[in-house]
């Protein structure tokens, strides 16, 4: 954290928003924080939006049960489109976490102060989307109970599973990520929770918040050995994140479908997955630093930074569209020349312009600075842009399974209500896990919040 | 049979500011103390150089991790597909190196991950839910919120109480208390 800041009284510097409003010492941004999780009444908001998200995973567990009774008939997936849903929410799922980790580990290496503030929930979010992710490709296997089969263990059958298999590499990919991205967080939470273990009032509070501190005390051995460890995590989780949607991308990329078999995937689904994944972490803080009053801890610049982050992958992933078109065209093969003819005049064409509507067009708008401090404008914006990355992976899947090489194979597809209410499901999961965490953990991480003040006091002296 | 129900663990000096404490811990490192050990509410890298510490093992222990799931991930996917259970299909080469590696490097990231994390927690002895200083109210109240702690440890060969809290007095520490560990 000490290395090459620039210096305090560059105009450069004054001229941005604070990353911490003023008149903060170590104590109040400990009770701010720790006084949402340890003093705060239950609000009615709260246990409405808890109260819903609950039923929504109500929902779910039917779903859920309903395909495990009768099986994965009851969604659409016919022959020729056999990924449909499940696999669509797999990856927009994946996607989403990716900004967790992106803002936690590869903002964290490049000493990039603003990140503190969003780092916790962002990461809570990488691991309730992770959740989210890791359900659909187990249920869409159609018999859930034999998903350890993709696991290498010593079969009676004497056989592995083949690991030269992109699906068998998206096990290993996305199940690692899973546990580094846990222990990430877990490792960033352990002298928060020291905190709450100090400032509980009860002994069960005590006691649970003990547990989970591991007696951690705050020693300068203790801290210098915490570090070391959180920045190989950091250094670590980097790669990681780039390798998981790589390997994702390589789910469809080693295929041979066209519109799939394509060497533009996987940078262009790393930059999708920060897109969407920014955008979620927007769509969270907003009406988190409104419902909590943490607007001096969230403040404009964390929203207007994110919004330029979000500019920036979106413009990366328009260059994608754009060589996919390009390529296909350039290519001269005709199923490739047609997969660009299905896309804008096919049965599915609609989800297309809406897909760049949401995901090419309206972001420009994030060009304005004006756009970019506007509060109610950006919620809007983000979630905008979720929906058009869960449209950008349908038009993947959907449209280039629907039509690939012999008119006779082909097919059409249009989502059951099982499908629907599989995702709504998830994104209930999800709302639920917030909810949940913003109550029981401290959602910002208030040793990095000490360390700010302490870091911004200094700078003024 | 227990004689000493109670025995001194040390000394524990409260600060209100970082500068104090890695003043503090120099002074008591100059003068002669070995055994002290600074506590903070957010790292201090200060307090580590005041402390004299030396590079610490985790990066060590983060690379053997890596190693072994590195080394371990890519022979186990060779050994499965060489020697266990080998097909040949259209006779490419049953160690087809390349399609091994997003295992590989998935194996190294998660054994290097674990080393580091768990590695970390063993080399710092956590969990220990009982520490002695979790007897001092002020310690338990302050020190994971806006105090900063020094410790002049009872194992230190040069001891006692007496010195310690005038060392205390003298690098006008805010509260000085004798830690029991009972």
């Amino acid at each position: 954290m000490s290395a090459n800041q620039p210096p305090v009284n560059s105009p450069e510097i004054r001229r941005l928003p604070r990353v911490l409003e003023p008149g903060h010492d170590y104590a109040t941004v400990t009770d701010k924080i720790a006084s949402i999780v340890l003093t705060r009444p239950i609000s009615l908001g709260w246990l409405a939006g808890f109260g819903l998200a609950f039923s929504v995973v109500m929902m779910l567990n039917v779903a859920v049960a309903w395909l495990i009774i009768k099986g994965v008939g009851i969604w659409s997936i016919n022959i020729p489109v056999g990924w449909g849903f499940a696999i669509v929410n797999f990856v927009w799922w994946i996607g989403i976490g990716h900004a967790g980790t992106l803002i936690s580990a590869i903002l964290f290496l490049l000493n990039q102060k603003w990140r503190t503030s969003i780092n916790r929930f962002a990461e809570a979010m990488t691991l309730f989307a992770v959740a989210c992710a890791g359900l659909f490709p187990l249920i869409h296997t159609g018999r859930p109970w034999m998903a350890y089969y993709m696991f290498p263990y010593p079969s009676t059958m004497g056989i592995w599973p083949q690991f030269r298999s992109p699906l068998i590499w998206d096990v290993f990919a996305v199940s690692t990520y899973g546990t580094v991205s846990l222990l990430f967080w877990f490792v960033g939470l352990i002298p928060d929770l020291a905190t709450l273990r100090d400032h509980a009032i009860g002994k069960p509070k005590q006691i649970i918040y003990g547990m989970l501190a591991l007696g951690w005390r705050g020693s300068a051995r203790h801290w210098h050995r915490y570090q070391s460890a959180y920045l190989l995590l950091a250094g670590l989780a980097t790669p990681l994140v780039l390798s998981v949607h790589t390997v994702v991308s390589f789910d469809f990329a080693i295929a041979i479908v066209p519109g799939w078999h394509t060497t533009i995937f996987p940078p262009y689904f790393v930059a999708g997955a920060i897109y969407s994944g920014f955008a979620m972490v927007l769509t969270i803080a907003i009406p988190l630093r409104a419902a909590y009053g943490l607007q001096d801890f969230i403040t404009m610049r964390h929203l207007e930074n994110m919004a330029k982050v979000m500019l920036a992958t979106g413009l990366i992933v328009a260059y994608g569209y754009f060589f996919e078109f390009f390529l296909s065209l350039y290519s001269g093969q005709k199923f490739d020349v047609f997969l660009v003819h299905q896309r804008l005049h096919g049965p599915y064409n609609y989800y297309y312009f809406a897909l760049i509507l949401c995901n090419i067009l309206t972001p420009q708008l994030l060009w304005f600075q004006k756009v970019r401090t506007n509060v109610a404008v950006l919620f809007v914006m983000s979630l905008v842009i979720n929906t058009g990355m869960w449209l950008e992976r349908f038009v993947i899947v959907v449209i280039s399974l629907a039509r690939d090489f012999m008119p006779s194979a082909w097919g059409r597809y249009s989502a059951t209500v099982w499908d629907y209410a599989t995702f709504v499901g998830t994104l209930g999961l999800f709302t639920m896990l917030l909810f949940l965490f913003v109550r029981v953990l401290p959602a910002i991480s208030i040793a990095e919040m000490r360390e700010l003040v302490h870091q911004t006091s200094e700078e003024h002296e | 049979m227990i004689e000493h129900r109670s025995h001194t663990y040390g000394v524990l000096g409260e600060f209100d500011t970082e500068h104090q404490l890695c003043h503090a811990a120099r002074a008591a490192r100059e003068a002669g103390w070995v055994h002290i050990e600074g506590y903070t509410p957010f790292p201090v890298e200060a307090l580590s150089d005041a402390l004299g510490l030396k590079r610490n093992k985790v990066p060590l222990v983060t690379l053997i991790g890596g190693l072994i799931g590195g080394l371990g991930g890519f022979y186990f996917q060779y050994w499965c597909n060489v020697y266990s259970y080998p097909m040949n299909i259209g006779g490419r080469p049953l160690n087809s190196w390349p399609a091994f590696i997003p295992v590989t490097f998935e194996l190294t990231v998660l054994g290097a991950s674990l080393a580091a994390v768990f590695g970390m927690l063993a080399l710092n002895g956590l969990p220990e839910p009982y520490h002695p200083l979790f007897n001092i109210d002020r310690f338990v109240k302050h020190a994971t919120t806006d105090k900063f702690f020094l410790c002049i440890e009872a194992r230190d060969k040069k001891f006692n109480v007496e010195d310690a809290k005038r060392f205390f007095e003298g690098v006008h520490a805010t509260n000085v208390s004798e830690v029991q560990d009972d």
